[in-house]
């Protein structure tokens, strides 16, 4: 009796851990792409061009007024007459553009709150308009993001469990197939949660840590 | 070496620059004094070109230079500028804010900037500070590393934006004395403040502003003694 429940266990594990570390993949590759593009369209956000930030509004304005769920589905589904993209793909696809419009408006709101002094003594002393976004102000603005991209980064790792619809074996489909498999739908998806947990915990207690090590450094800086 | 023709600037309807017509020679020490919203940082800040004039003409050693002028960012480093608020940079040492320009406008290599940095750290008497951050240093200290930062790039001409005004009492001498040595080593300098004491003593013409005009100007002795506008004395009499 004993035996058989360390089989389990054992049977459990190995489905669980690679389908945690799918949703590791999943979330980071979103975060990755997404980082990019949030910097990208927040300084096209920014730029007075509306040729420049229309294209960056509008992107932000469709993404974050559609459900994750949907822009999914259409990334998979959606797109096979001229786009054919297997599930990994897609997952990464739609995370990191999903998240990237969320990051942009972080990047932005973060851009816009370094004091107006630090561009203009940038440009007093003959820097061009871009290195005084490059050194003086995105270093800055990193610094006052980091609080809201880590409660990003929260959503995006939870998030990852839509990828379940279009048939990514990450933790949240597999947990579903071994549940219904077995007949223990409330205990699959009980570690399911814990695993969820033990990942959030762990990126917030990494991101607070960021968080201090700046602010030690910022007592120094600002 | 700077002359300021039929300057005007509007922001909306409001008129904030009157017909400013100025002449700056080199090594002369302008000194701008005037009530809150008379005009006078805006000037200063036009002939930096971090705001726009609408109409009139500003001409930086007989070119005339406006917003569209290419190379813009590269002509204003011919200009410095030192501001109310410092503005160091918070992310850099002390060292790192005097050398940005150096290494990055100017493309100083690191090891030479360095030294033209310990230079003009030594001028303003902030050598030892060197490596430590803007944060761990007091008002006037971080003045006169804004003015090193300005100094580093060489400049033809230096602007002062009531670089005192932030600061507390016992802080302000320290600053002034910096500027005094740099007015007797022959800087050009364009100061606006509320500092007298100092415009009577370092000052080569003081001019009067306000509602966006030059109402006076003349030599320190001139506009505190004998001033001849009305507005002048009043303000004046307001002050000292």
């Amino acid at each position: 009796m004993k035996g058989s429940m360390h089989l389990e266990f054992a049977k459990y594990i190995n489905v669980f851990l690679p389908a945690a570390l799918m949703t590791l993949e999943v979330t980071a590759a979103g975060i990755g792409v997404g980082l990019i593009l949030g910097l990208i369209f927040a300084l096209m956000r920014l730029a007075k061009n509306p040729i420049i930030n229309l294209p960056a509004k509008a992107y932000i304005w469709i993404i974050r007024g559609t459900p994750l769920l949907l822009q999914l589905l259409m990334l998979y589904f959606g797109m096979t007459n001229f786009l054919l993209l297997p599930p990994l793909p897609a997952a990464f696809l739609a995370l990191g553009i999903h998240n990237g419009a969320y990051i942009a408006e972080i990047f932005r709101g973060a851009i816009q709150s370094v004091d107006r002094g630090q561009r203009e003594a940038g440009i007093s002393i003959g820097m061009t308009k871009w290195q005084v976004m490059r050194r003086i102000i995105l270093p800055q603005a990193f610094k006052i993001a980091v609080p809201s991209l880590s409660n990003q980064f929260i959503i995006a790792l939870k998030d990852s469990s839509l990828a379940s619809s279009i048939a990514v074996p990450e933790l949240l489909l597999k947990a579903k197939q071994l549940g219904s498999a077995n007949f223990m739908m409330m205990e699959a998806l009980g570690v399911a949660a814990i695993f969820y947990l033990l990942m959030t915990s762990v990126l917030t207690v990494g991101t607070n840590l960021i968080e201090r090590r700046l602010n030690v450094s910022s007592r120094r800086t600002v | 070496m700077i002359k300021i023709e039929h300057l005007n600037k509007w922001y909306g309807k409001h008129k904030v620059l009157k017909d400013i017509n100025l002449n700056i020679e080199p090594s002369e020490v302008l000194v701008v004094i005037g009530a809150s919203g008379s005009g006078k940082s805006t000037l200063l800040r036009c002939i930096n070109f971090l705001e726009k004039a609408q109409k009139g003409k500003i001409y930086i050693d007989n070119d005339v230079v406006t917003h569209k002028t290419k190379h813009l960012h590269l002509i204003r480093q011919e200009v410095g500028m030192v501001f109310q608020h410092f503005n160091l940079f918070p992310h850099k040492t002390v060292m790192g804010n005097v050398i940005e320009g150096l290494t990055q406008v100017k493309r100083i290599p690191y090891a030479e900037a360095l030294q033209m940095g310990e230079k003009m750290l030594d001028k303003v008497g902030m050598l030892e500070k060197a490596d430590t951050y803007p944060s761990m240093i007091s008002g006037g200290q971080k003045q006169r590393v804004a003015i090193a930062r300005a100094l580093a790039m060489n400049p033809k001409i230096m602007l002062f934006d009531e670089p005192t005004s932030a600061l507390d009492p016992e802080l302000v001498v320290d600053v002034l004395e910096v500027m005094k040595k740099l007015a007797n080593d022959g800087m050009t300098m364009m100061v606006v403040t509320h500092e007298m004491g100092f415009a009577r003593e370092v000052a080569d013409r003081v001019i009067y502003m306000d509602e966006g005009a030059i109402i006076e100007q003349g030599t320190p002795e001139q506009i505190f003694d004998h001033p001849q506008e009305e507005r002048t004395q009043e303000f004046l009499s307001r002050i000292l």
